[in-house]
C-alpha cells in the first residue's frame, strides 16, 4: 500500500514528456558510486495487517491500570468533541499558515488559544507553541540570559526534575551556571539572587504538587533585575493565584492537561505567555489580528523577524514546526468546558486528592510529607521502600503513584500520589486497601 | 468569523462535571486559602458543545489542507496522510499509555508493546539511512538539528577538541543555523555556485576551529549535491562532523544512504518523509540517527533488549548528552510513521522517491516553458523556479504568484526560500499528486504567466475568492493584537 495514485500510461507520458526512458534515468544525477549497494527493508503490507499488528501491540500494553501516577502528566477525561474537531482534515492536514488567506481557520483557532493562555495565566502574551513544558522551560531560561546578559539560572529543587535534568542537558556546552536549591523558603532563596542572577525559575504547584504563592521570591528576582519564571499545570490556574498576581515575567508549562491524551510521553503542548516587554524577545509562532485592504479583519503570522526563517542565527529560537494541533485541541477542550466548567474540574480534582489524602494517611505507617494546600497531587511516605510498594500495587492493577527516590535519593520511602477527575470514590478507596495490604506484608522492623 | 469569546452567554455550558460520589468533608477541606486563590475567573467563553462544534468547524472551512487540495509547498513535504494510522495512534493501549509506567520497577513490561514500536523503528531507520542507532526523542526536525549539534559537541569534548564553528551552506534552512547557534557555536556560511556546494569554496573555511557542517542533500534547490564524498572527505579532515539535514530524504529513499555519503549523524522529519500529519504548524518528530563512533552519546534513554527478549529502558549511558525530551519522543507521531513504513515496505519506500522525482520533473520540464528555472538542470523532488524576470518586466514578484494561485484553488509553493534565488517559487508536488493535479498546476501556472503580461494589475489583486484579501502584515506588526481583550458576551 504505498498511495501512490500513477498508472502505468501516467508514468510513460510523464517520461516521454521529459525525453526519458526509464524511472532509473531520473536519478542520473546520483554519482552511481554513491548509490546504495542494499536496501533491507520488510514487504510491504495491507491497511488490514497494519492495523492487527498494531493492534497487537497496543494490546501489550497495561493500559487498563487505575493511574494514581502523575508527576507532570496527567489521566484526565477528555470530551470527544475534542477529537472530532481535530480529527478534521482542513485542520490537520494543513501546514504552518504562512499563507494567510487561505489558513484563516488556523490562525483564528491559535489567536483564540494565545488569548485562553493569557486569561488563564493573566500575562500579556502567549505564543502558540513550543514542544512541552520542558522545551518551554529551556527557551524562557534562554529568555532571561538574553535578556539580563546574565550567565547564572536559579532553579528551585522542586521544579519537575525532568525539566531541570533537560535543562542541565542543553546548558552544558553554553557557559552558563545552573543553580538548583530547595528555594521554598524565600529567606534562604535570597543568598542565590543577586546581580549574577540571570532568572530565577521556580514551579506552582510544584512537583511534589504543592501550592505557593512565590510573590516574594519573584519581588527579590525583579528587585536584583533577574527575570521570574514561573512553571505552571495550566488547569490548576482555574484556581490558583495566577503568574502575573504573583509577579511572574514569564509562565511556561506543559498543556497535556489540556485535553491531550497521554500517548506514552507526546504530542504534548508546551505553552508560554509573557509580560508585554518581553514580546519580542519570546520564541515561536505568534498570530495578530490584522485588516486586508478592504478593511475585513483577518489574522495572520506576526513578528516574524523574531523567528529562524527570517534571522537564521540571530533567531531568538530554532523552533519552526511545533505542536499547533495539540494547541487547537486545547483551545476545544477550553472552550466545552469554559469558565465555569474549568472551575468546576479543579475542585473536583482538588476534592479527590483531598479524599485520597484522608484515606491513604488513615492507614498505619503512612503519613503526609507536607504541609498544605496541594492541587491534585501529593507526597506520602511509606513505611517501606516506595519503589517496591508501587510495583506490588501495579500485581494489583493500580498504579499507585511516582515513587521519588527515581529523581530524589533522600527520599527512597516517599510516592508521589496524583488524583484527577476520572477516578472514582471506590477506585481510590480500593487504592487504600490495597496499599494497606501490601503494608501489612511488610511488618515494620 | 466572530470569536468563540464573543458567543459567550453567561451561564452556557458545554461539558459538565457532576460533583459525585464524594463525602461532603472532602468538598469542605477542598477550597484554597484566600490568599492562594486567583482575584477573578479566567474569562473563558460560556458555550454549548454545538457552539463549539460549529465554531471550529466552520473555521475549518476557511482552511486548506492536503485533504482538500494540491498543496505543492516547497521543502514541506505535503503528501497525503493516510488515514488509518491516525486510528492507530489513537488506540488506548497507546492513546491512554502514561509514559513514566516503564520508569516503575519492571514497568518495562507494563509498555512492551510501545516500546517494541520504538525499538523496530531504530530498526528501520537505521537501514533506511544506513545509520548504526536512532534515538526517537527529538520533537521536531529543528529538535533534531539541535539534539544533533549537541552530539557534535559531547564528541569534540570527549576527544578534548577546541571547536568553535559549524559551517552552514547559503542554501540551507534558516533552522540551521539557529540551531548550531543555539548550541553555542558560530556559524559560517558556505557559498554555492549553480546551486550546489564546491569542495574549493570549502577549502579556504576549514580549519581545526571546524566542529562540524549541516548540510541538506538533495539540497534545498531540489539538486543533489554531487560533491558530498569530497566535501565529506574535507570536513573529517579537521576531525569535523557531517550533519544531514533529513528534510530532502523522501527523494533518495532506497536509492541512497546518508551514511554511504559520509554522514555522521541525520535527522529525519517523520511529518515529511513518512507521511505523518504537519497539523498546521505541528506535532512532528525528528529522530536523530548517528554512526558508531557517537552512539554512546546519544540522548537517554534508549531502548534495549535483554537476553530473554523483552525490551526495556536504558538509562545507563555515561555519556550521553542527557535528556532533550520528557520521555520517548512525540510517540503519538512516530507510532504513526512506523504505521507508514509497515504499509509502504522497502518496495513502496523506494516507489516514494521515484514519483515524487518523477511529478518534480514533470513540472520542471512543463513550468520552465514559460517560468525560468532557478538552476537549469533536472532536479530531484522538487524544483526552484524564479519570477525575478517577471517582477522587473511586469511588476508580478513571487508573492503575487503565490496569491494568485490561491485564486485556482492550490495552495501556493513556498516564496521566497531558498535565500538565494530571487524571487523563488519552490514547487514540490510529491509523489501522491496525480499526473492530472499536476497538469492543472501548470494550466494555472501558464494563466498566470498570460495575466502577468496582459493584466498585471489583477494579479495584485490576488486572491479574490478568500474570505480576506491579502492583509496588513507590516501594520499588524507594529501595532501587535495577540489576544481577545474584549469582555465575554452576556
Ligand atoms: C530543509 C529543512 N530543514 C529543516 C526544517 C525544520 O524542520 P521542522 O519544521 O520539523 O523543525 C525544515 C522545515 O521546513 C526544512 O525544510
Amino acid at each position: 500500500m504505498d498511495f501512490i495514485p500513477h498508472t502505468d500510461q501516467d508514468r510513460a507520458e510523464m517520461l516521454a514528456a521529459m525525453g526519458l526512458e526509464s524511472m532509473e534515468e531520473l536519478f542520473a544525477a546520483i554519482p552511481p558510486e554513491l548509490r546504495a549497494r542494499s536496501w533491507e527493508l520488510p514487504p510491504p503490507l495491507g491497511e488490514m495487517q497494519v492495523t492487527e499488528r498494531l493492534t497487537r501491540l497496543a494490546a501489550m500494553n497495561a493500559h487498563g491500570l487505575t493511574c494514581f501516577l502523575g508527576a507532570g502528566f496527567y489521566d484526565h477525561f477528555i470530551p470527544a468533541a475534542v477529537d472530532a474537531v481535530i480529527r478534521r482534515g482542513e485542520f490537520y492536514t494543513a501546514y504552518t499558515p504562512y499563507q494567510a488567506e487561505m489558513s484563516q481557520g488556523t490562525l483564528q483557532a491559535i489567536y483564540e488559544y494565545q488569548s485562553c493562555v493569557c486569561r488563564l495565566t493573566g500575562l500579556d502574551a502567549a505564543n502558540a507553541s513550543l514542544y512541552d513544558g520542558g522545551t518551554a522551560l529551556f527557551e524562557a531560561a534562554m529568555m532571561a540570559v538574553r535578556k539580563s546578559g546574565r550567565q547564572r539560572l536559579v532553579v528551585c529543587s522542586s521544579v519537575n526534575p525532568i525539566y531541570r535534568v533537560m535543562l542541565r542537558s542543553y546548558t552544558a556546552n553554553l557557559n552558563l551556571e545552573l543553580v538548583e536549591e530547595d528555594l521554598s523558603d524565600p529567606a534562604r532563596a535570597a543568598e542565590f539572587i543577586d546581580e549574577r542572577c540571570a532568572g530565577l525559575i521556580l514551579q506552582n504547584p510544584d512537583f511534589f504538587g504543592r501550592v505557593r504563592d512565590h510573590g516574594g521570591c519573584f519581588a527579590q528576582a525583579r528587585a536584583a533585575g533577574a527575570l521570574s519564571v514561573l512553571a505552571c499545570n495550566p488547569l490548576a490556574l482555574a484556581l490558583v493565584k495566577t503568574p502575573a498576581e504573583m509577579g511572574a515575567d514569564v509562565a511556561v508549562g506543559e498543556g497535556q492537561s489540556l485535553g491531550l491524551p497521554l500517548s506514552f510521553g507526546g504530542p504534548y503542548l508546551g505553552y508560554m505567555a509573557v509580560r508585554e516587554p518581553l514580546l519580542r524577545a519570546m520564541p515561536g509562532r505568534l498570530v495578530g489580528r490584522a485588516q486586508d485592504a478592504q478593511g475585513r479583519q483577518g489574522y495572520c503570522l506576526t513578528l516574524q523577524t523574531r523567528e529562524q526563517h527570517i534571522r537564521r542565527e540571530k533567531a531568538t529560537s530554532n523552533i519552526c514546526t511545533n505542536q499547533a494541533l495539540c494547541a487547537v485541541a486545547a483551545l476545544v477542550y477550553l472552550s466545552l468546558l469554559g469558565k465555569q466548567g474549568l472551575i468546576e474540574l479543579a475542585e473536583i480534582n482538588l476534592a479527590k486528592a483531598a479524599y485520597a489524602r484522608s484515606r491513604l494517611t488513615a492507614i498505619p505507617g503512612v503519613s503526609l510529607v507536607d504541609e498544605g494546600p496541594w492541587f491534585n497531587e501529593f507526597r506520602i511516605a511509606l513505611p517501606i521502600d516506595a519503589r517496591l510498594a508501587a510495583s506490588r500495587l501495579i500485581d494489583r492493577g493500580i498504579a499507585a503513584g511516582f515513587p521519588l527516590g527515581r529523581y530524589y535519593y533522600d527520599q527512597p520511602n516517599h510516592l508521589l500520589v496524583a488524583v484527577t477527575e476520572k477516578r472514582t470514590r471506590h477506585e481510590i478507596g480500593l487504592l487504600a486497601e490495597a496499599l494497606q495490604a501490601v503494608l501489612e506484608e511488610y511488618p515494620l522492623s | 468569523m466572530r470569536s468563540i469569546f464573543e458567543q459567550s452567554r453567561a451561564g452556557r455550558r458545554g461539558v459538565a462535571f457532576p460533583r459525585l460520589e464524594l463525602p461532603a468533608e472532602a468538598w469542605e477541606v477542598a477550597v484554597l486559602p484566600e490568599g492562594l486563590r486567583r482575584a477573578a475567573p479566567a474569562e473563558l467563553p460560556e458555550v454549548a458543545e454545538v457552539d463549539v462544534v460549529r465554531h471550529f468547524t466552520r473555521l475549518s472551512r476557511l482552511n486548506f489542507g492536503v485533504d482538500v487540495g494540491t498543496y505543492p509547498l516547497g521543502s514541506c513535504t505535503m503528501k497525503y496522510n493516510p488515514k488509518f494510522s491516525e486510528d492507530l495512534a489513537r488506540l488506548p493501549g497507546f492513546a491512554g499509555l502514561h509514559p513514566l509506567l516503564p520508569q516503575l520497577r519492571r514497568g518495562g513490561l507494563l509498555a512492551q508493546g510501545a516500546l517494541q514500536v520504538l525499538h523496530d523503528m531504530d530498526l528501520l531507520l537505521c537501514a533506511i539511512t544506513g545509520m548504526a542507532a536512532f534515538t526517537m526523542q527529538p520533537l521536531a526536525g529543528a529538535h533534531g538539528e539541535l539534539t544533533g549539534i549537541m552530539l557534535m559537541a559531547a564528541y569534540h569534548r570527549d576527544r578534548g577538541n577546541a571547536k568553535s564553528v559549524v559551517l552552514v551552506p547559503d542554501s540551507a534552512h534558516g533552522t540551521n543555523p539557529a540551531s548550531a547557534a543555539i548550541a553555542g557555536y558560530k556559524v559560517v556560511p558556505v557559498p554555492s555556485r549553480q546551486g550546489v556546494m564546491h569542495p574549493d569554496d570549502l577549502k579556504p573555511l576549514l580549519n581545526q576551529s571546524v566542529a562540524g557542517m549541516m548540510m541538506t542533500n538533495p539540497n534545498t534547490l531540489g539538486l543533489f549535491e554531487p560533491h558530498v564524498k569530497t566535501i565529506a572527505d574535507l570536513v573529517h579532515g579537521v576531525d569535523g562532523l557531517m550533519y544531514y539535514d533529513g528534510a530532502n530524504l523522501n527523494a533518495i529513499l532506497g536509492q541512497v544512504k546518508p551514511a554511504d555519503l559520509g554522514f555522521d549523524i541525520v535527522h529525519l522529519n517523520l511529518h515529511k518523509t513518512f507521511g505523518t500529519p504537519h497539523g498546521g504548524g505541528g506535532p512532528g518528530s525528528g529522530p536523530v540517527g548517528v554512526v558508531e563512533k557517537l552512539v554512546d552519546f546519544l540522548p537517554v534513554s534508549r531502548v534495549g533488549r535483554r537476553a530473554d527478549g523483552t525490551l526495556f529502558l536504558d538509562y545507563d549511558q555515561p555519556k550521553s548528552i542527557g535528556y532533550i525530551a520528557p520521555f520517548y519522543g512525540n510517540f503519538g507521531v512516530i507510532l504513526k510513521a512506523y504505521a507508514y513504513i509497515l504499509a509502504l515496505g522497502g518496495p513502496g519506500l523506494k516507489r516514494v522517491a521515484e514519483h515524487a522525482v518523477l511529478n518534480a520533473n514533470y513540472l520542471r520540464v512543463r513550468l520552465s516553458a514559460r517560468w525560468p528555472l532557478a538552476v537549469d538542470t533536472p532536479c530531484m523532488h522538487e524544483v526552484v523556479l524564479s519570477a525575478a524576470e517577471s517582477a522587473q518586466r511586469h511588476g508580478v514578484s513571487a508573492l503575487d504568484v503565490a496569491k494568485a494561485l490561491i485564486d485556482f484553488g492550490f495552495h501556493p509553493p513556498t516564496v521566497y526560500f531558498p535565500l538565494i534565488v530571487k524571487e523563488a517559487l519552490m514547487v514540490e508536488p510529491t509523489e501522491t499528486e496525480s499526473k492530472e493535479n499536476l497538469d492543472e498546476l501548470v494550466a494555472a501556472m501558464e494563466r498566470i504567466a498570460d495575466l502577468t503580461e496582459s493584466d498585471p494589475e489583477s494579479l495584485h489583486a490576488a486572491p479574490r475568492t478568500t474570505p480576506v484579501g491579502r492583509l496588513n502584515e507590516v501594520e499588524a506588526a507594529r501595532k501587535p493584537d495577540l489576544s481577545y481583550r474584549g469582555a465575554c458576551f452576556g
